[in-house]
């Protein structure tokens, strides 16, 4: 649209030693050139900056919930006021935040690269999901103006129906969500299948490209029908249509079954492409090939297939025969098995390996950690005898949100801090951001694990109040005020990891092309890369080769080695 | 950098008109587009499928509302529709053979009659709907049927036995299905008349003919969901 014909780029410095005049931030200028971009960098990069705002407001949502939990009775608000916190929390952190999170914005800036393609395969398509963002997030504005939203982030029937808060406002804003996500999931299938360098066969991808592609099949197969389900609760507001209304023959189960048919692949669409940044990040700061390629990249492909047959266990105490029961808890136990084998294929990957902790690396190592407590305590809901004693309790909380936060937005601030210096083109300060994840992974743990203490003790999950409690469990209350302290550590953590970024915009000093020696084919362009990416499209080889790249204290940046192994595609090995 | 890829270091030159700057070739895009097709078309299945799912559970718990209130459809007029909706898809398919074939007049000519047919589909279904309107037969929660005793649409009542509890709900079903692949059609309409004026312009040819091709494919799947819904709604049991 704006751009000129990119004919005139200026080649990248061929030492890496700064970053080229001409590159995609500054290809053209003015709100037009951003706004009405069809390159997928700059697409990223609006993209970041409107789901770190929506992690904010989610964020301030989060801490006023835990500011009037940190003792018994009204403390800051009433409880009405509560359940929109709670329930605007969740919906914020989930639609707005952590389902476009990875795809959209590291997955936007990084596949093209990855694959060595100048852009997705559909760069409109890819504006008008980043468009459809933004205006899911007026829906979601007009819905705080207008009487916000009780219903909890699941509208579940029959309360979602008949609450006088303004349901239909953002069902909407989810429904306008979900079509951004199905467009950049039909991207990235498309831009894998038809956009890959040559050289570049399916087992030579990176596997973050892996990953993002098992998370488009989620993103295509599984939003549909939450886009059905949301107009149905819509139509049953609306038109009294009665499917999910007992009142004219209708069954608020079936919405429960509607709803998690999506919105269980739809954790899988929060965690796999993180788990897809762990991938690149373990590889390269351990200065070893990945261990087991190829079961890593079928276990991605195996989580969103089996994703798909577990929603019942969200609803065991729904009202389910018991064999059904029986076999939602069998898949659910099975589907913890292709993420294990991810885990272990990361350590033996850094077993031996040369370990930097450099800020990426210390966000993988605290995913590994988090990541291992929330999805070991997900055996626990999975189990269907000790999940009725757990449904609805803070363990499932803490649970979630050690995978959410402990897990996606964890492997998120890994892969923002591994791409920075390639989408800023310039360094944050290193001490900083081991700091910023050091205090995150406080955070999260002082936050979340007295919640499992408190889950598995019976407190049950979006009350007000507590006080009736105390009585036989006079601990909940410092169980509560250590997990509120938590929260405001970790946005003390956020703020320092947010302030060292924005910091380096300003005053970082200019990145190399390569600063971590990865041997993907974006450390191959300058950071920030140029408009078209690749002056030629580049050949691609093993993407895990590092040990081929050398560090070059002269730029702080790591070069090919000079007497490189044999020329050509290296082989893949096959112990795998 | 690596050395550029000898056969795909495209000039900018020799980029045709119709090929965006991120593909190297013609068939490539043409490919990556169609596949991008194919996946929406995957999406809009799995969007219906919510409503067919919704369909087959109601159906399953409650038959007997579904065999008695499949009597107040026309099978007729149904039987119509999807003949003019079968017969709309074979023009489409000539569209695409016509752009293959570089024939303007021929390719305007069946973009034209299928957006007819299209309207036809509409007009009939508008009989169909204000019928159910004039007689009350609506969704659930506005189930308010008229008794006119000699009316034929409302003839069923006792014909068929008692009237079960809870036929509001085969009339949700009805009207959201009906209601979702009537907004489908109008979509389809408004992409055909574009493509039809792009047409007539002489925009397309054997070298680029992919909006056509892809227009084509959502017109089948269009067509497709309404021979699924015809006997599910109007062909019911005895």
């Amino acid at each position: 649209m704006s751009q000129t014909a990119a004919g005139a780029l200026t080649p990248e410095s061929a030492d890496g030693s700064g970053p080229p005049a001409d590159n995609y931030l500054t290809h053209a200028h003015g709100v037009r050139s951003w706004l009405f971009t069809l390159d997928h960098k700059r697409i990223a990069v609006m993209y970041l900056v409107g789901i770190l705002g929506s992690f904010v407001l989610g964020g301030v949502f989060a801490l006023l919930v835990r500011t009037e939990l940190i003792r018994p009775g009204p403390t800051i608000m009433s409880k009405d006021m509560y359940n929109h916190m709670f329930t605007l929390h969740g919906a914020v952190m989930i639609f707005l935040f952590i389902i476009p999170g990875i795809p959209a914005v590291l997955g936007n800036f990084a596949l093209p690269l990855l694959v060595g393609a100048k852009d997705v395969a559909f760069p409109r398509l890819n504006l008008a999901s980043l468009w459809l963002w933004m205006i899911g997030a007026v829906f979601f504005v007009v819905t705080l103006h207008v009487g916000g939203l009780d219903t909890g982030w699941t509208f579940y029937t029959p309360y979602s129906t008949e609450t006088p808060s303004a349901v239909i406002p953002a069902a909407l804003g989810a429904f306008v969500l979900g079509f951004s996500s199905i467009f950049t999931g039909i991207n990235f299938i498309a831009t894998i299948h038809k956009l890959r360098a040559p050289g570049m066969t399916w087992f030579k991808m990176p596997l973050f490209c892996w990953a993002l592609y098992a998370t488009a099949i989620i993103q295509v197969l599984a939003t549909p029908v939450l886009g059905i389900t949301i107009l149905l609760l819509a139509a049953e507001r609306v038109l009294e249509v009665g499917i999910f209304n007992p009142k004219w023959g209708g069954d608020p189960v079936l919405f429960q079954h509607f709803f998690w048919f999506y919105s269980h692949p739809a954790v899988y669409i929060m965690i796999l492409p993180g788990m897809g940044v762990i991938s690149e990040v373990v590889a390269v700061f351990s200065r070893k090939h990945i261990f087991g390629y190829r079961f890593i990249a079928y276990s991605s492909v195996a989580i969103a297939v089996w994703g798909f047959l577990v929603w019942g266990h969200h609803m065991f105490t729904s009202g389910m025969t018991p064999l059904a029961a029986m076999i939602f808890s069998a898949l659910t136990f099975s589907v913890s098995i292709p993420s294990a084998i991810k885990v272990f294929n990361w350590l033996a990957t850094m077993y031996k390996g040369s370990i930097s902790l450099a800020t990426p690396m210390c966000y993988a190592l605290a995913f590994l950690f988090l990541f291992g407590i929330g999805g070991l305590t997900g055996l626990f809901l999975g189990t269907l005898s000790t999940d009725v004693h757990l449904h609805d309790t803070y363990f499932v909380v803490a649970h979630f949100h050690y995978v959410m936060f402990g897990g996606a937005m964890i492997a998120f601030l890994a892969g923002l801090h591994y791409w920075w210096p390639k989408i800023t083109g310039r360094r944050y300060a290193e001490r900083w951001g081991q700091l910023g994840a050091l205090l995150t992974f406080l955070g999260v743990n002082l936050t979340f694990f007295p919640q499992f203490i408190l889950g598995s003790r019976g407190m049950p999950r979006r009350y007000y109040d507590y006080a009736g409690l105390l009585d036989r469990h006079p601990d909940f209350q410092q169980l509560h005020v250590l997990s509120s302290i938590g929260a405001y550590l970790t946005a003390v953590a956020i703020t320092v990891v947010l302030g060292t970024l924005i910091h380096s915009v300003f005053r970082g000093r200019p990145a190399p092309a390569n600063p971590w020696g990865g041997a993907t084919l974006e450390w191959q362009c300058a950071s920030p890369p140029p408009y078209d990416n690749f002056a030629s499209t580049p050949t691609a080889g093993d993407p895990y080769a590092v040990d081929e790249f050398e560090y070059d204290p002269a730029i702080d940046g790591y070069v090919r080695r000079s007497a490189p192994n044999p020329p050509g595609p290296c082989p893949v090995p096959s112990h795998d | 950098m690596t050395e550029p890829h000898a056969a795909l270091a495209a000039q900018p030159a020799d980029h045709p008109p119709h090929l965006a700057h991120h593909f190297d070739t013609l068939r490539q895009q043409f490919e990556a587009g169609k596949l991008g097709m194919w996946l929406f078309l995957v999406t809009e299945i799995l969007f219906f499928g919510g409503l067919f799912c919704a369909y087959a559970v109601y159906r399953a718990i409650h038959p007997e509302i579904f065999v008695f209130a499949h009597h107040y459809l026309d099978k007729n007029l149904g039987a119509v529709n999807t003949a003019v909706l079968i017969f709309s898809s074979l023009t489409m398919a000539w569209a695409v053979r016509c752009a293959q074939l570089n024939q303007r007049r021929g390719l305007v000519a069946c973009l034209a009659v299928t957006l007819v047919c299209a309207g036809v589909f509409l007009g009939v279904k508008y009989v169909e709907y204000s019928q159910k309107w004039q007689h009350g037969l609506l969704w659930a929660g506005w189930f308010k049927p008229v008794d006119e005793p000699g009316d034929p649409a409302n003839a069923p009542s006792g014909e068929h036995g008692e009237q079960p509890r809870d036929v509001g709900i085969f009339f949700s079903i009805y009207f959201l299905m009906t209601g979702l692949h009537g907004l489908h059609v109008v979509g389809g309409m408004g992409v055909i008349a574009w493509i039809l004026v792009l047409a007539a312009r002489g925009r397309f040819s054997s070298q680029y003919y992919a909006p056509v091709d892809f227009t084509a494919l959502y017109w089948h799947l269009v067509d497709l969901i309404w021979i699924f819904l015809f006997p599910l709604l109007y062909l019911i049991g005895p």
